[in-house]
This record gives C-alpha cells, structure tokens and sequence, in this order.
C-alpha cells in the first residue's frame, strides 16, 4: 500500500498543480509540499524495508489482477535496488523545485505547468522502478517519456524542439523493441509455464529453462531499449542535445534517475530472465560499456557547451555501470547499484551548478567564462565539489562506488577493467580543465565581463551578442535559497564516501541474489567469508 | 673515518618476520583524533567562511599541534612497550563491505606509521607556525589554512591506515590538497595549470596503484595488510612483479620520480610554506613510504625491487643535472627533491637492508630540505617574491638567521660529515656500492656522481643568493618595487631554527647505537649483518664520496664564486646546458607524445560524435520531422502512428520468435 501511494501522491500533486497557471507562488509551493510528502513517505518506507537475513526478495507487495485474460497484474514491490532509486528520486525531486524556483521560463510558460510535469514524472518513475509485472513496467517506461517529452519541448533552451523529438524517437524506437521483446516473453511463458504470464517472479522462475537462442532474441530487444536510455555509445547521441536543451531541473531528473531505468533493467530485467544469453553477449556489452567510457570522456575533453560536457561525462559514467553490472559478481553488482545513486546525486549537482552559472552569465560556452571564483567564490568551489565527486575522488560518494566496480569486474574482466581504470584519468582531465577554464584565472570571457560591466566595456570580446544581453546585471554569488539547494548535496557527497554502510547494505542482499539468478557464483569469495 | 652506520648488505631472502598484530589499547585508541582533529579544522575553516577570517589561521596551527603531541604521546606509550607489541590496529567501522570483501575503516600503529605520524604533524607544526607569519598579508589566508589542514589529515590517513583502500583514500586526499595549494594563486593561468597537472600525472600513478590493489583483491580475496601480507607468499613470481610494478608505478606519481618527475618542479607555483611540507618533506615521500609498507611483498621479488633501484637511480641523476640549470631558487630546491627522493628509491629498492636507511634519509631530508625552502621562502619575503637567482646576491649580510639556517640545511643536504645528510646518504651510497656484479658498480657510481653534482648545485645556489655583488641594488622587481631586503620574523624564524638543528643532529642521533633501524625493526625487519661482498670495500666509500662532494664544491666556488654573475641569463649555451634548462626534454616529450596527440583525437572524435554518429539518426529525424515546422504534423498524428508502428514492431517480432522456436 506504501508503495501505491508512494506512486499516486505526486500524480495527484501533478493533477492539482497543473490547474494553478495564474498563481505561481502557490503552484510552486504546492508542489513542494508534495515533493516533501513524497520525501517523508519514502523515508518511511525506507525504514519498513527489512534487510535481516532470509528477507524476501520482494517487500511492500501489493498485486491487483488487472487485464486477467491477458495475464497482467497491477504488481508493486521493491527490492533493494528498486528502493534505493526510490530514495534518489524522492531526494532529487525537492532539490531541483528548490533550483527552479525562480528560473526564466520561455514566453507563455507556467511555473504551475512546470512543476506539474516534475511531479507528474516523479510519479511515474516510481511506476518504472516499483512494478513487478513486466507488462506494467512497460506502461510505465513508455509513459514517463511523456513528462519529460513536454518539460524538454516546451520549457529548454533555443532548440527544444529538435532535442525533445530526437529523445522522443530513440525512446520510442527502443521502446517498440522492447514491447517486442515483452510480447515475446508472455508467448514463450506459456509454452513453459502453462499459463502465459507477465508475472516477473514466474518468468524468472522459468528463465533457466528457455533455450539459449530464444534468450538471445528476447535479451536483444530489452537490451536496445534499456542501451537507449541508459545511454550506451553508440545509441548515445540523443542525450547531449536533450541534455543540452533541457531545462536544468528536467536535465537534473534525466540524467540523474530516468536514464537510471535503462542501466536498472539490465539488472533486474536482461540479467534474471535471460541468464544464458547475458553470459553469451556481455562481451558485446562490456565492449560498448569501456568504448562508452573512453570515447565519452575524450569527448567530454573536447567541448564546448557547458550542458553538452555535463552530458558527455554522464556517458563515461554509463559506461563504469554497465561494466559493473556485465562484470557479474556481487561486488560489481553493489558498485553498479550505487554508482546509479551516486551518478545522480553528483552529476545532479554538476548540472545544477552549471546552470546556476548559465543563469548569471547567460552563455553555455564555456569560453564566455573564465574567473568565476573572484567574485563568486563558493559557486566556484561548489563546482570543484561537484567535479570532484564526478571524477570519484576518494571521501567523496563516488569513489565507493567506482572501486567496487572496478574491483568487482577485475577478476572475470581484468583487461576492460584496465582500460576503464585508464578512464579516471581522462575523468580528472575534463573536469579539472573546464574548471580551470571557467572558474580559475583572473576575469575573463564576455559572459562574466558582460555581467559585470555596462554593455561595450573592454574585454568583451567573444560573444557581443550575450555581453549586450547581460551588460551590468552582476554575477553574484551564491543566495541563500541556492546554498539551500546544494547544501544536502554536498552533505550527501561526503556522507555518502566516509558512511555508504546503510546504502549498501540495502543493496547487497539483493544484488546477491542477482547474481544468484545469473547462476554463477562470486569470482573471488574473500577471506572474511 | 668510520663507515657511519656499519652498513652491511642483506641477502637476497627476507630476514623478517611478519609482526604480531594486536589490539590498541591506552593512548593508542584515540589514535583516530590524530587525522580528525586537522580535519575538523580544515572543515571548519571552509564551512565558517568569512566569519573565521580573524582567527581562522590559529585554529589551523591549534588542531596541528594538538594533533602533534597527541602523536607523541601515542610514540611514548609504544615505546614503552615490548618491540614484538608495537604493532597495533585499530578498526572504527566497516567502511566497504559486500559479499566477502570487507574494507575497514581502521588505523595500523606501528614503528613505521608513528615514525610519519611524528614527521608529518611535527614538520607541519612548525611548517603552520611559519605561514601565521609568511602568509600574514594573504587576503586568502583562510583558506589557505584551512588547505594545508586539509593535506595533514588526508597525509595521515595515507599513513596510517591498516588497508590499500584507506591508504588510497589518503593518497589521493594528498593529491587533492597538493592540487588546491598549488594552484593557491588562482589568479596565475601557471598557477593553475601546474595544479591541473599535478593531479593528472599523480592520477597516471593512482591507476597502477588501483589496479595492483584490483590484483591482490582477486589474488587474495583481501584489501587489509595484515591479511595480504600473511597470503601474499601463495603468488606467481609473474604476479608479484605486476604487483610491485604496478605499485611503483603509484610510488613514482606521487614522489616525482621517473617517468612521472615533471610536475613537481612545476609545483612549486603553490606558496613556499606548501613546497616546504607537501612537495620536499612529506607528500613526495609517500612513495617510500608505500615500498616500505609493502616490503613483505617487495622482498619476495628480486625483479620487483631491481627495478624500483633503477628508477631511483635514474632519477637521482635525472633531478642533480636539471637541478644544476636552473636560476630559480624553488625549482633547483624542487630538483635537488626530485634526486633526493630517487636516492630513497634507490635505498628501498636495495632491499630488506634498505627499507630502513630509505627512511633514514627520509626523515633528514624531511628536516633540510624543508628548512631550505623556508629559507628560500625567507628571502623571497625579503626579495618581493622574486624567485630569480640572477637577482639576488650578498643577502648573507641582510638576513643573518636565515643565512645561517640555509647554510646548515646546504650542509647536511651536499652531506657534510657528521651533519644529517652525511649520515642518510652515505648509508645508502655505500649499500649501493655494496650490491654484487655489475649494480653495485652502477648504483654506487651513479649515486656517488649525483653527490656531486648535489654539492655543485647548492654551492652555486648559495654563492648566488648569499655572497657576491648586490645585483638587486640596481634593479626593480616586476611591480616596479625596490628591493629592501630585511630579515623575516620571528614567526618564520623560529620553525627555520628548530629545522636548522634537525639538519645539525638528527641524523647522529637516529644513527647512533642504530637507534632507528632498531625502532623501525618490527615493520621493516631485523638487518642481519653479512660480509660484503659488493663492488668496494664499504670503508672507502665515505671518502669518495666526501671527495666527489667537495670537488663538486670545489668546481662551484670556481666556476660560479670566480666571477660575477650576469643578470640577465646567458644565451646561447652549450647543448648540455640547453637541455638541462629544458628539464631535460621531459615536458617536450609529454606534449609530443601524449598532450597534443589527445587533442587532436579529442577533437576528431567531437566531429566524428556529431557528424558520423549523430549523421545517421539525425538524417532520421529530419526525414520524420526533425525541424520545428514538422514537430506539429508529428504530434497531431502522434497517438495513431504510435499505435500503429506497436502493432507492426509487435506482430514482426512475434512472427520471428514463431519461426525461430519452431522451425
């Protein structure tokens, strides 16, 4: 029942909000109060998960049968991967309204529309990562492109509309295969169960038994779609645009937990109910998966737009989980789980940043910036935070996890695990420079001098068009709503790398029993067993 | 004179045994106060921001210091104890745990960690004392305490924890704060990219150091040293040379040793205070120290270790030419470290005799070398923050505590007899001479060239800043200022002292009646002595080498004391020299080789990403409706098309799935 209204409350916070256009203030304060209900009730339900031995696989349960003759059911329940995408997306939520409170909308926008549609996807990503009836997952992950769709074509940036079409398509696109794949499943579960079902616990059940072709095909199609968004090279090339383009709030919840259901249901959808076929094809995929990491940090070096970097170093970062959760041992598995946490608490926060620096300075070049830390030092050493939990800097979240990927993968994988290791160079490389470019240095590039003087002031030199739009508004430092917004954040980051106890021990019972459905044991068993 | 520490060589095998490890107790269980206390200042000190302006740089030296006796209290107790009870453990929680791998968050005392912990609080004590004073008019001042609180925890967590994660989490926390207060001046675009290369280079390091603990994890199914150091005898000759390479590798990134030496010289862009603690007398020294940490596994393996010496060696002479080059007084300094360091490699690499004499110097050259930067930080001071040899001169008279000071930290570092460095470095000169076959003839020569050349270039560093004509008086520095130089304050003055008598006895001290050796035993080994059996008899090689160094004194006071020094830096020169002056080519290589090759895939690859990859989709796009004036056309026959496209994805797949399971 938690989990219900766990996914209900925010799709009625959404209903309510949406009707609010003429009165901002409330819509905006209405939706927070939902968002933090949500926060409150996820705690609870956090605390009602047990993780004592011999805890079922599946807690919080609840199954109405839905389209009986079609052998679908309404079915919720979490396990601990599941619970701790809950825990991000609740945190998440709050903390991008915080940032959006008073961002420019385009012309003929409502904040009540855009916090509607945050809610609306916070809902409907519950549905993603709650449903245990693979039919039902389906609706969910075709139905919370929808929000995103809007919050992309109708609130991003210069050219929405081509980003929010192109995201709609390679969604769709892998979506259709997957709806393939699913009706494939019911039909080959009826020719091993008996009874056709879309049950996950019964189509796991069977999974050892359906012959390793049939595995492959049906893994095929899961496969792309979850490749699409999570995303893997080369299916990648629609998230620099829509994370481009994207408001930063909506960039925030794209990047931080949506494309999460991609690399989530490798592991709980293409590992469990294809065993066979993972085993065969994981070469396949840890290729992509270190090609992902390389080629996205070398092409997070190269960038240009501050946006377009964000969504690069993301792509690397796809990459370490996807060699984590093809790595197949228990280690892997924790650190790939927790990576997808991490990911979306540090990159959340990288985009947040950076749009906190667009705002002032009204450029996503990162050429029309260069200084920022004189007059606005703790945007700059915010930026360093962030950065540094992206580069997995030990003390900080995501260093847990990046070694328990890497460290888990090394012994099935040493040689991919070496190349990704390469990888935490580069990741230092695109980091530490855009921030030397941007923050480091005395004031320059005509975002900051354009903001700082009148229009035609000396230095403005590369951009006239931006320097004329900000002549003279100030690059102020951070407020004390914004310094609300990255406080928990920062906390998380460092709470998170000294104290990840709590969080992998939610995780581990079920990444075990991951790998127990996988059937293969762990490589190395360790010496404290 | 006598062979000062009766240095003989060890056999081949190990002769030491694992300690026994046990509980702490007393003291010893507040151990984790050690790196909470700077730590928790240093977070302060971020977090109170302006409001901690006035006081902020005292509580930095409070938490330092407090840490400092905290540490030396813990020495006693230990002391006090049995040798074969001084290795202790301490866990304070599970930091990492899943299925069987189990990383504690936990503290080893022994000889050896309480022998750094002593180093590290004891120096930066005296290092945080020196800034209230050197940094007094830094409108940054703040933060840079709150940096250098910052590098004291992360460098004591290196030290003292009880497992390759936690010395990881240090190592790369050194690497943070070494980035920070390099790149301190943020101002300077030199600043800032020494400090972004910095990090970068000690990354290439941090990979090797990654994946060696990858290879003991899947080798061993532990992290922890104690249960490696048990288990590691189990392993392949092939793997322990790819662990020990590949720790080297990490050893060689965080102590600017061969081929990852160029960053340090650049490092010194931080302020002085920095280049004295982190970049002289602590942080490049944790290479040594993660080598002799892991000695059980280096004394496995012969190879291992020939090749540590080889880096040792190749970088002693790599950082004594180069150091002979340069004008500016903080990169011959920085060098003179490169070298310095490499002679600790090239002692640990020696083997089960030279763990302890590598630490040996490791420690004198903590008390110099640290004292020579504040003293060049001293004149700096005094010099407008002019780094440039060419312009001092005849300073000697203006700063008589810091002339006196330097001179004694140049004495003990061209190894004067009897002050520290002649002890330190004699000890591993004469091992190296004591190897067999042809390394005894290489390590030894080598090391005995470098000595040298050491006494060379700081003779000519002295005579250049200290004696001779007054070149400042007739010059301006670059703000248009005069020069006045004066002596530094007591705030400065004091830790120099304190350094300058470290420089005059610690090496007699440690040495004598083999003080430290024995203290150390328990970590690194009891030294069974043997015969010699290497290349000279050890009796001698404390003359050649006081004769190599006063020849290099000698050519010095000739070449450089003989005649008057031109201001301006004389162009052209000969090869040797150009080459020395280009850091011998090793900056030229790295952008040839590496830098700009990853430019320019970085950029292919962009062009590729958006032409070639995104080509094909957005060909795709564009025919279906990519631009905005299709977007409509798009949507309004959204739903049907969505339903309809299901359906015939849908019955195609079903179809393929029928013919491929029942054909």
């Amino acid at each position: 029942m938690l989990l219900l209204i766990l996914l209900v409350l925010p799709l009625v916070g959404a209903l309510v909000v949406a009707p609010l256009k003429n009165n901002a203030a409330t819509a905006k304060l209405v939706a927070l109060a939902f968002a933090l209900a949500s926060l409150v009730l996820t705690a609870v339900t956090w605390f009602s998960y047990s993780i004592a031995e011999g805890a079922p696989r599946f807690q919080l349960e609840l199954s109405v049968p839905w389209i009986p003759a079609f052998g679908t059911s309404f079915a919720l329940g979490v396990d601990g991967i599941a619970l701790v995408m809950l825990a991000l997306i609740a945190v998440l939520v709050p903390i991008v309204m915080g940032f959006s409170w008073e961002e420019k909308l385009p012309e003929g926008r409502t904040a009540a529309g855009f916090f509607s549609l945050l809610l609306a996807t916070q809902g409907l990503l519950v549905g993603v990562f709650a449903a245990t009836d693979v039919f039902l997952f389906y609706v969910f992950f075709e139905a919370m492109l929808v929000p995103m769709y809007f919050m992309i074509g109708r609130f991003g940036g210069p050219r929405r509309q081509y980003a929010a079409v192109k995201f709609f398509l390679y969604s769709l696109f892998g979506g259709l295969i997957m709806l393939a794949s699913v009706i494939g499943l019911y039909v080959v579960s009826g020719a091993e169960l008996g009874q056709a079902t879309f049950t996950w616990v019964e189509l796991q059940r069977m999974a050892a038994s359906v012959d390793e072709t049939t595995q492959i095909w049906l893994f095929i199609g899961f496969f792309v779609a979850f490749a699409i968004k999570a995303p893997l090279v080369p299916f990648h090339t629609w998230l620099p645009d829509a994370g481009a383009e994207a408001p930063v709030g909506a960039g925030v919840l794209l990047v931080g937990v949506l494309d999460k259901v991609g690399t989530f249901g490798f592991l709980r959808y293409c590992l469990p109910l294809f065993p066979l076929a993972s085993q065969r094809l994981a070469p396949l995929v840890l290729t992509l998966a270190v090609i992902g990491i390389l080629y996205g940090a070398l092409l997070a070096v190269g960038q240009s737009d501050m946006k377009r970097f964000v969504s690069y170093t993301s792509i690397a970062h796809f990459g370490f989980i996807a060699l984590g959760i093809f790595a197949f041992s228990s280690q892997a598995f924790a650190g790939a789980t927790l990576y997808m946490v991490n990911h979306g608490i540090s990159t959340g926060m990288l985009f947040i940043v950076v749009g906190l620096v667009i705002a002032r300075g009204g450029s996503r070049l990162i050429a029309d910036y260069g200084g920022v830390h004189k007059v606005a030092p703790l945007l700059a050493g915010t930026f360093l935070v962030a950065g540094l939990s992206s580069l997995a800097l030990p003390g900080t979240n995501s260093f847990i996890s990046e070694f328990l990927v890497l460290v888990g993968s090394y012994p099935r994988q040493p040689v991919y695990t070496i190349l990704a290791t390469v990888g935490i160079i580069f990741a230092a490389l695109y980091v530490l420079w855009v921030y030397q470019r941007t923050m480091q240095g005395p004031l320059r590039g005509s975002a900051v001098l354009g903001a700082l003087e009148p229009a035609g002031g000396p230095g403005a030199m590369i951009d006239p068009d931006v320097a004329a739009k900000k002549a003279g508004t100030g690059f102020p430092d951070l407020s004390g709503r914004e310094i609300a917004v990255l406080t928990p954040l920062i906390v998380l980051v460092l709470v998170l790398g000294f104290f990840p106890g709590p969080v992998l021990d939610v995780i581990t019972p079920s990444v075990m029993a991951t790998l127990h459905e996988v059937g293969l044991p762990d490589p190395v068993g360790g010496l404290s067993q | 004179m006598n062979a000062p520490l009766n240095v003989l060589v060890a056999a081949a095998e190990t002769t030491s045994e694992l300690p026994h490890v046990g509980p702490a107790t007393g003291m010893a269980s507040l151990a984790w106060l050690l790196f909470v206390l700077p730590a928790a200042g240093a977070l302060v000190l971020f977090v109170a921001g302006r409001a901690a302006n006035k006081w902020g740089h005292w509580l930095g030296v409070l938490t330092v210091v407090a840490s400092f006796a905290l540490g030396l209290a813990i020495f006693l107790e230990t002391v006090g104890l049995p040798a074969e009870e001084r290795t202790r453990e301490i866990s304070l929680f599970d930091w990492i745990a899943v299925a069987g791998l189990h990383v504690d968050f936990g503290l080893r005392l022994d000889p050896l960690s309480l022998t750094f912990v002593l180093l590290i609080t004891g120096v930066g004590s005296l290092i945080h004392i020196y800034s209230t004073g050197y940094m007094g008019h830094d409108p940054g001042r703040r933060r840079f305490f709150a940096q250098l609180n910052l590098f004291v925890a992360a460098m004591l967590v290196l030290v003292l924890g009880n497992n390759f994660v936690m010395l990881y989490l240090g190592w790369e926390g050194v690497g943070l704060a070494s980035y920070l207060l390099i790149g301190f001046y943020q101002d300077r675009p030199s600043a800032a990219t020494a400090a972004k290369k910095a990090f970068l280079m000690n990354r290439v390091g941090d990979v090797g150091l990654a994946i060696a603990i990858f290879l003991l994890w899947t080798n061993l199914g532990t992290v922890q040293y104690t249960e490696v150091f048990e288990n590691i005898g189990t392993l392949d000759a092939g793997v322990l040379i790819a662990i020990t390479v590949l720790l080297l590798l990490g050893a060689c990134g965080k102590s600017g040793q061969f081929p990852l030496q160029a960053w340090l010289p650049d490092a010194m862009e931080g302020p002085t205070p920095v280049s004295a603690l982190i970049h002289a007398a602590t942080m490049v020294t944790a290479g040594v120290y993660l080598i002799a940490r892991t000695h059980p596994i280096y004394d496995l393996t012969t190879t291992g270790r020939l090749v540590v010496a080889l880096v040792g060696v190749v970088t002693l002479l790599i950082g004594a030419i180069i150091g002979c080059a340069y004008d500016d007084i903080k990169k011959v300094l920085a060098y003179s470290t490169v070298s310095q360091i490499g002679y600790m490699f090239l002692a640990v690499g020696l083997g089960p005799a030279g763990y302890a004499l590598g630490i040996f110097h490791l420690l004198t050259h903590g008390f110099f070398k640290a004292g020579l930067f504040l003293g060049a930080g001293s004149v700096m001071h005094a010099m407008n923050d002019d780094v440039d040899m060419r312009r001092y001169g005849g300073l000697a008279r203006y700063m008589p505590i810091t002339f006196i000071t330097f001179g004694l930290g140049y004495l003990a570092l061209i190894g004067f007899p009897f002050l520290s460095g002649y002890f330190s470095k004699d000890a591993i000169i004469e091992a190296a001479f004591a190897e067999p076959g042809w390394q005894g003839w290489a390590f030894g020569g080598a090391a005995t060239l470098a000595a040298g050349l050491t006494a060379f270039y700081m003779t000519r560093l002295v005579l250049m800043t200290f004696f001779g004509e007054k070149r400042w008086e007739k010059l301006k520095s670059a703000d248009g200022r005069d020069y006045h130089p004066h002596e530094s304050p007591i705030s400065m003055t004091a830790p120099m002292i304190v350094l300058a008598l470290g420089s005059i006895g610690a090496g007699f001290l440690l040495s004598n009646g083999h003080v430290l050796i024995d203290w150390l035993a328990p970590s690194l080994g009891e030294l069974e002595e043997h015969a010699a059996g290497g290349a000279l008899p050890h009796e001698i090689v404390p003359w050649i080498v006081v004769g190599f160094s006063a020849l290099g004194v000698l050519i010095a006071l000739l070449v450089v004391g003989g005649r008057p020094t031109p201001v301006e830096r004389p162009e052209p020169v000969s090869l040797p020299v150009r080459a020395a002056r280009r850091d011998l080519y090793a900056n030229a290589i790295n952008e040839a080789l590496i830098a700009r090759p990853g430019v320019w895939l970085s950029r292919a690859l962009v062009y590729v990403d958006n032409r070639g990859v995104d080509g094909v989709v957005n060909g795709t796009a564009a025919m279906l409706g990519g631009s905005s004036g299709r977007l409509r056309r798009l949507q309004t026959g959204f739903v049907r098309s969505y339903a309809l496209s299901m359906l015939g994805g849908t019955v195609l797949v079903v179809a393929a799935l029928l013919a491929v399971r029942f054909a």
